[in-house]
């Protein structure tokens, strides 16, 4: 299976972990995924406001990419995900924003959201399939209890987003199942860790990310698995009392994909 | 005076696209917000602030919202709370001078671990 990828500004930089064990877990499942060629940054938050258009036009143009390419385009950070998912929901939906956007951009063919957007767990469930996921595990991740954290991103707007449940969502305790992993249910699995106000008010974010840690230790979380760089960043800071990891959940599947060494090899300078 | 409070207000119903007059009062958007406790002016007061037209308030006070769009999710009745936050920040911040935050301010709020994403979000919510 062959797919267009879109990594994101902070795959490159600070979440390189999160994309480094995701293209090897891809390459063991037998998935070629063909980085988009120059992408621009998706801007990180969706553009609420109605008349807000040269902030939708990067998203647009890595989705007529993927259209040329003739690929679906494969996310793997929530907020690039939500971005260009919603976005090209705008160029199907909203005459006024793909009108404007597709006069700007003048393309040959006109854009209208064709393009399939899947993040890459969605990958693992629909394309892949968990069975099968659960058939290629060498190393199971028997008995670990692993909290999986979706935070706002993955999953809200529902209607838009369309990748589970928003209130009860299933598909990374499924995932975690899948690689031999046991799931904590935990009630703030879905609830915000403070975002992008971070930069400007830490104690916010505290508040809310404490909240977050608690909810998964206090329900048996040995770790907590998310797909965010931001999320990571935010439970990490404030985890001074809860000593519960935080890690990409791409990191697990390579654990029990049995390839995270070849990894680590590859990125050791000694 | 009041036509321009009058023009605010339009402004805010057409950069959102919310529609103000469907909302029943009945709470949830406060009730599922994180930031509830942070804020001078909750989720259900704004949303009927703007439909009295009483929109400069709100355009003092409306950075503690985080966009987790838990109100948008929630609200039984499609009104979006957190669109008409983003319109009333966009109506400050397309002022010139107006940015919430400048580059230069930028250096010195930055850790070694911050991941872009924090940045260039920050950056698209607080600025023009």
């Amino acid at each position: 299976m062959i797919f267009s990828y879109y990594p994101g500004c902070t795959l490159k930089t600070k979440a390189k972990d999160l994309d480094k064990y995701a293209r090897m877990s891809a390459q063991a499942l037998g998935i070629t995924l063909e980085e988009l060629p120059a992408w621009q940054c998706c801007g990180a938050v969706y553009p609420l406001a109605k008349d807000e258009i040269a902030t939708k036009l990067s998203s647009v143009r890595a989705l007529m990419s993927a259209k040329e390419q003739g690929n679906d385009l494969i996310t793997l950070c929530s907020a690039c995900h939500n971005v260009i998912k919603q976005v090209n929901n705008d160029m199907q939906s909203d005459k006024d924003i793909a009108g404007k956007i597709n006069n700007y951009l003048n393309p040959d063919v006109e854009y209208h959201g064709e393009t399939n957007v899947i993040h890459y767990l969605e990958m693992l469930r629909d394309k892949v399939g968990f069975d099968v996921l659960a058939q290629k595990v060498v190393h199971p991740l028997t008995g670990r209890k692993i909290a999986a954290y979706y935070g706002c991103m993955l999953l809200r707007p529902a209607s838009v987003m369309q990748m589970d449940n928003p209130e009860n969502p299933v598909i990374m305790e499924n995932f975690i199942r899948a690689i031999g992993g046991d799931p904590v249910i935990y009630p703030y699995r879905n609830e915000c860790c403070g975002g992008y106000v971070t930069l400007e008010d830490n104690a916010l974010v505290g508040k809310n990310s404490v909240k977050v840690l608690a909810s998964a230790e206090d329900n048996g979380a040995e770790m907590i698995v998310t797909a965010c760089p931001l999320c990571l960043y935010n439970l990490g800071k404030n985890n001074a009392e809860h000593k519960v990891p935080v890690i990409y959940f791409t990191e697990l599947l390579a654990e029990a994909l049995g390839i995270k060494g070849e990894g680590d090899k590859e990125n050791a300078d000694v | 005076m009041q036509t321009f409070k009058k023009n605010l207000t339009e402004q805010v119903l057409r950069t959102s696209g919310v529609n103000v007059r469907k909302c029943m009062r009945c709470g949830k958007c406060s009730g599922s917000c994180p930031s509830y406790e942070e804020m001078d002016y909750h989720p259900h007061q704004f949303v009927y602030m703007v439909e009295k037209g009483d929109v400069d308030a709100l355009m003092k006070s409306n950075y503690r919202c985080l966009s987790c769009m838990a109100c948008v999710e929630r609200c039984p009745r499609g009104v979006a709370p957190a669109k008409l936050i983003e319109a009333i920040r966009l109506m400050v911040v397309r002022q010139q001078g107006q940015n919430h935050l400048k580059a230069d301010q930028i250096p010195a709020l930055l850790d070694k671990d911050i991941p872009q994403q924090a940045i260039v979000s920050a950056f698209r919510k607080y600025s023009k």
